[in-house]
């Protein structure tokens, strides 16, 4: 398992990636350097008794050169909103690397996801090099991600629900097809779980083995509330300590 | 042989079991301790309290279980833990290579229930039992003995009689007088007392129209309770010759102080786990930096100084 750290992390900057998601990038040597991909981290926003938890967000990705990495949040509540005004330069209080991570032993991945669960995607996308990507939204502006996705990516496909860009419809639209044609041995899959559900029921549907990252409320990260707490493969497991990356054909609690 | 910790200033003694430090964590909030072995020395905890055992495995409740809430959070566990054999067998071997006092907080459905997981957990390498009768989480159990006197005496009297080792009753602030329940579990023969447990609480989805927890009530801790719980140590410390384990929100050994000067012997750290994963043992630290301040040699001489026979405390009521 993964060492766990308290890590100082020096903000390097933050990017508005649209009018609520920034991209937050760190220097963190310690977590950037064993940091691998679905691994997250549990950010401290505020030093006063509220707002009080840390808020975990999955590595979207890493510079080991430079012992940076980055993660990629929505603005929703005060937590973030806190996040949001941190300046380069300013210190944030950073536990991680946490949980379990993605299986890499694959040879023709293919990467589903929608929303910020295409966060941790991005990483994974990184380090496995030139794999496809599908990927989902409501609308086009929702899909600022292919940018991100563009140069670390082989194919990327994208769907929408109101069909403004690529194939109209969820990934559902096109992800069977995919898998008949693509020759793909592994899926990754990461997203609102309605989406995590129908891709992994059509991932074992087409005999693809497949893995989903799952997001559960939490509030230590390290395996000690049990908050985050689902039945796994007929038994009991934490979300962010024995996943938050599960098979999507154990998972029997999303 | 090795020197104590800390040259023996904060080490204490509760009810036979012996502390390095007065700084415990509070049940369900340090997982067994192993999940914080990254962070912190685990024998540089004063003990480790570990999660709520049960007879046999529990699952816990449905839905989304724990939510922040205005300087704390509100959890719904429903004292999920994988059961005594469990933690018998696989749990305890690993604590007990570390030289700290283990604590066990147990919980049953009925007095007799309670006395079996005593009885089985009377074995080397657990230094104390903490009888849970105060959960606010489960249905049946939990808070029914503890808002009971007559009903968490017959818990106390059972587990006594099934267990060698020192009983804590751990005291719900969900009750008219604590004073009472801590005079009952007196007299009924517990050696400690631990409070507060959670104070029960909801919040509510103002866009879905409905409680954020599937269980509706979750417990509140965290900064927001702290007052209250000081208060209520406050109140028990002047009715009772047991040694108390004071907690609810310490985050800093400031707020740990409290408690000791409002009359708790030790104290445990909980939600603060969960934001600073190392607190245990800052707060030892901070502690002692106290001990300089005031010219204290030990923590002992900090217990109880602001109850009102207390030395540097006014009356509760002068008029």
């Amino acid at each position: 398992m993964t060492h766990k750290v308290i890590e100082k992390a020096k903000v390097m900057g933050q990017e508005q990636l649209s009018p609520t998601v920034r991209l937050l990038e760190v220097e963190a040597t310690a977590i950037a350097a064993s940091a691998r991909p679905g691994h997250f981290a549990n950010v401290r926003v505020s030093y006063h008794a509220a707002p009080l938890l840390r808020r975990p967000f999955g590595v979207a990705g890493v510079d080991k050169e430079r012992g940076t990495f980055s993660m990629i949040y929505r603005i929703i509540g005060e937590g973030t909103k806190m996040l949001a005004a941190a300046k380069k330069g300013d210190v944030l209080d950073i536990v991680g690397p946490l949980g379990n991570g993605f299986d890499l032993d694959c040879a023709r991945p293919l990467i589903v996801g929608g929303g910020l669960g295409l966060a941790p995607l991005l990483y994974l996308s990184q380090v496995l090099k030139r794999a496809d990507v599908l990927m989902g939204g409501r609308s086009a502006d929702e899909l600022f991600w292919r940018h991100l996705f563009a140069e670390k990516a082989e194919k990327i496909f994208l769907t929408t629900d109101d069909g403004s860009l690529g194939t109209q419809g969820t990934v559902l639209a096109l992800l069977p097809r995919l898998l008949a044609e693509g020759g793909y041995d592994r899926v990754f899959v990461c997203g609102p779980v309605p989406m995590m559900k129908a891709a992994a029921a059509a991932c074992i549907k087409a005999g693809v083995p497949c893995q989903v990252s799952l997001e559960k409320y939490m509030a230590c990260g390290l395996g000690a509330c049990l908050s985050c707490a689902c039945t796994i493969k007929g038994k009991r497991a934490k979300v962010c300590q024995d996943g938050p990356v599960f098979w999507a054909e154990e998972v029997e609690e999303w | 042989m090795v020197a104590p910790l800390y040259d023996g200033r904060l080490a204490v003694d509760i009810a036979g079991i012996k502390m390095q430090t007065p700084v415990t964590t509070g049940s369900g909030t340090f997982g067994f301790g192993l999940e914080f072995t990254d962070f912190l020395d685990l024998e540089k905890v004063g003990a480790v309290t570990v999660k709520g055992t049960s007879l046999l495995p529990s699952c816990g409740n449905k839905g989304q279980r724990a939510v922040e809430t205005p300087a704390g959070m509100l959890n719904a566990i429903g004292l999920e833990n994988p059961g005594s054999d469990y933690f018998l067998n696989v749990t305890l071997p690993k604590l007990r290579k570390y030289d700290v006092p283990v604590i066990v907080n147990i919980y049953g459905h009925s007095p007799e229930e309670y006395g079996q997981v005593a009885a089985k957990l009377d074995v080397e390498g657990v230094a104390a039992v903490e009888i849970n009768i105060s959960c606010p989480n489960v249905k049946e159990g939990g808070i029914i003995f503890g808002t009971c006197p007559e009903a968490a005496a017959a818990v106390i009297k059972e587990v006594k009689k099934n267990t060698s080792k020192p009983v804590i009753t751990k005291l719900s602030p969900n009750v008219t007088d604590i004073t009472v329940m801590a005079k009952a579990a007196e007299e009924a023969g517990s050696d400690a007392l631990s409070l507060i447990n959670t104070l029960l609480g909801t919040k509510i989805d103002i866009e879905k129209q409905r409680p954020v927890l599937g269980n509706v009530t979750g417990g509140l801790s965290g900064p927001a309770v702290r007052p209250v719980a000081v208060r209520l140590v406050y109140q028990v410390a002047q009715v009772t010759k047991l040694p108390i384990i004071g907690m609810g929100g310490i985050m800093c050994a400031e707020d740990a102080l409290e408690f000791f000067l409002a009359g708790a012997s030790a104290v445990a750290v909980g939600t603060a786990n969960f934001v600073e994963p190392d607190i245990a043992e800052k707060i030892a630290h901070g502690l002692l930096n106290y001990l300089d301040r005031h010219q204290m040699q030990n923590i002992e001489e900090a217990v109880g100084l602001a109850l009102p026979h207390g030395k540097h405390s006014m009356p509760l009521y002068n008029c």
